[in-house]
């Protein structure tokens, strides 16, 4: 293996401009899929966080999958009832007997490791200050259960969200409204329900997301005043679920489907689209950066032909002296591994040094107030996967030379050269 | 017992037109025999000591070397009888070019890896010195005369101490004196040392150092192919 290694080196260092090329090829292609990787994985990490951490894992809403089955066809399963011009028993929108589907859901916390649920009833209302008007939307929460499922809390930046509890006409706005009505924390607002309800609200807590839009338009009360305000009682519209482990939300969000009826929706769910794209990016993705690394590889097996073709009369006489075909094949592999080896450890230090200058770009996303870093992956994985499939790719490419050459007769070449 | 034997050996290429390299050739090498295949130019010599030297196979006859019969190895098989019991000179050089005087000579010691390395380096060292290159022995081959380098090509054949060396045209590209030179190592390690040399050579004055001529022609052996029964 060391003579091996010694002859290989020798070729290589023999063709030293060749040689570089070959590596800055691997080292290109591997830098560069790192750097992709990183961002792509970065962000798509980014963004699935934000839709696990900001979203709930599952949203409980107050509607069926599925049409309910008319009388008729439950006295008739088998019969062939035809029903037509239906129309659906007119009844308020909400889910009712919420308190019994939540023991429900909270039953469940142990099978699923751990889980959260709070009831949520969100209405439209409008805000009145000083002579202006800006329509809200108004969600009604359990502070201490809505705590535990969302980041409402961490996002509030003067107050709290257990000061809705403290007092049960309090408010919570968004900071950019507060700015947009020139409004403080401690001051009263008007706010009018669509009903027609009016009630005087204390602000008590100020939240800033950094999404304006948001900012501007939602607002918490507790649920309670919330339904008074909007004259349902004892009615939440909807469920949100957060659980300890977020990647078995669409098998809970089934079982709670089947459970309780209730129309269930994942947050793989809910973001489908999202998701599916993300997929075909990163096929694109390493479809484009694989064909990099493949083109560096041509790079190897030009470098390896040629040296092979140049060599030919030293594989004569190595193979003269004693050497096996197997002896000689494995010299023009271990020239491939080595560009594939020295130019990954370069592309890595390169991909590297691309990762971390990426990572300290700052944007702002559009909605967003606050600029945040390019989001980057560092994982070791990924880093691995760019370092195998090169000096995969390279043993690949040297490989069929490599057999060339242990196919030499060294009584053809002495018989040509003499 | 001869130390290498071939009984009635056929060496025929098989394409659009066949053609008959070396027909029905006998041959029995004696231990420190120097002995010289002669003939004219395309008439099988070189091709002849291929197949004595296991780097071809012959079409049909039997090659004992030191009295195994060589005739069904196969590749794996007859590398390792060269490597453990032949050394090759060729009419050039034919070392390696990255590599110096000292390290080419160790390549098929390092290839047999039955010595250490510092003994390998010592073997190779000796050998060298035998042959007047103690003072050339780090150079690269480009940084040698044409016989040194033919000098060096001989120590790299004694590496593994074969008993038998083969030498296709040994001193065809070496000025007068050089040939002496290499003719006179070649005598030595046939009669002092007891190694049987094979050379095949178009050189008389070469030819006349031998204790024996082969003449060939044509692919077939006229004279001097020793007694074969």
């Amino acid at each position: 293996m060391r003579l091996a290694l010694d002859i290989a080196l020798s070729h290589l260092g023999g063709r030293r401009r060749q040689t570089l090329v070959s590596l800055l090829g691997v080292m290109l292609g591997v830098g560069f899929f790192l750097a992709v990787s990183a961002l792509m994985r970065g962000s798509e990490a980014d963004i699935i966080k934000r839709l696990v951490d900001s979203a709930p894992h599952i949203t409980i809403r107050d509607e069926f999958r599925m049409v309910a089955a008319q009388p008729a066809e439950l006295a008739y399963p088998s019969g062939a009832v035809a029903i037509s011009s239906l129309k659906p028993r007119n009844e308020p929108r909400g889910i009712r007997q919420y308190r019994r589907h939540l023991a429900s859901i909270d039953a469940l916390a142990d099978d699923v490791g751990g889980l959260q649920a709070a009831p949520i009833l969100i209405g439209q209302a409008i805000f009145s200050f000083a002579g202006r008007n800006e329509a809200v939307t108004l969600s009604g929460v359990v502070p201490s259960r809505m705590m535990n499922v969302s980041a409402v809390e961490e996002d509030i930046i003067d107050g709290s969200l257990a000061d809705l509890d403290a007092d049960s006409n309090g408010i919570i706005i968004g900071l950019a409204l507060a700015k947009k009505l020139s409004l403080e924390r401690g001051e009263n607002v008007t706010v009018v329900s669509p009903t027609g309800n009016i009630r005087a609200m204390k602000i008590v807590a100020l939240f800033s997301t950094g999404n304006v839009s948001y900012d501007e338009s939602q607002t918490f009360a507790n649920l309670t005043r919330v339904q008074a305000l909007l004259n349902r009682p004892n009615t939440a519209n909807s469920i949100i679920v957060k659980l300890n482990d977020a990647s078995q939300a669409r098998d809970v969000a089934a079982d709670v489907e089947r459970t309780i009826g209730y129309k269930s929706v994942s947050w793989q769910e809910a973001s489908k689209d999202l998701l599916d794209t993300l997929i075909v990016r990163n096929v694109i993705m390493y479809t484009v950066v694989g064909a990099i690394l493949l083109v560096a590889c041509f790079g190897i097996y030009n470098i390896i032909s040629t040296v092979v073709l140049e060599k030919t009369r030293d594989i004569a006489i190595l193979k003269s002296m004693g050497f096996h075909a197997d002896d000689i094949r494995q010299i023009f592999v271990i020239e491939g591994a080595i560009i594939g080896v020295a130019g990954s450890l370069l592309g890595i230090a390169m991909g590297a040094a691309m990762t971390y200058a990426l990572g300290q770009v700052e944007i702002q996303p559009p909605g967003s107030t606050e600029a945040i870093n390019l989001p980057v992956y560092w994982g070791v994985d990924q880093f691995l996967l760019a370092a195998s499939f090169a000096i995969g790719s390279a043993v690949m490419a040297a490989w069929l030379p490599a057999r060339k050459g242990s196919r030499v007769e060294p009584v053809d070449i002495l018989r040509g050269a003499v | 017992m001869s130390i290498l034997r071939a009984e009635h050996i056929t060496r025929r290429l098989t394409g659009e037109i066949d053609v008959t390299l070396v027909e029905d050739a006998s041959v029995s090498i004696e231990q420190g025999e120097f002995v010289v295949i002669r003939g004219p130019s395309g008439s099988g010599k070189s091709s002849l000591l291929y197949l004595l030297g296991l780097l071809d196979q012959p079409t049909s006859g039997r090659l004992l070397l030191e009295g195994e019969d060589t005739s069904l190895f196969n590749e794996d098989q007859r590398a390792d009888r060269r490597l453990r019991k032949l050394g090759f000179v060729f009419q050039f050089h034919f070392l390696l070019v990255e590599f110096s005087a000292l390290e080419n000579v160790m390549m098929p010691m390092r290839r047999l890896g039955a010595l250490s390395a510092s003994d390998q380096r010592k073997r190779a060292a000796d050998i060298l010195s035998r042959l007047d290159l103690a003072d050339h022995m780090h150079k690269r081959p480009s940084q040698l005369s044409g016989g040194q380098r033919q000098r060096v090509a001989i120590a790299r054949a004694l590496a593994n101490d074969p008993r038998i060396i083969l030498a296709d045209e040994p001193t065809g590209a070496l000025d007068t004196k050089s040939s002496e030179n290499v003719r006179d190592i070649l005598r030595r390690l046939a009669s002092e040392e007891g190694r049987s040399i094979i050379a095949v050579t178009h050189d008389l004055h070469f030819a006349e150092a031998a204790d024996r001529q082969i003449e060939i022609v044509d692919g077939r052996i006229v004279s001097g192919g020793g007694a074969i029964n």
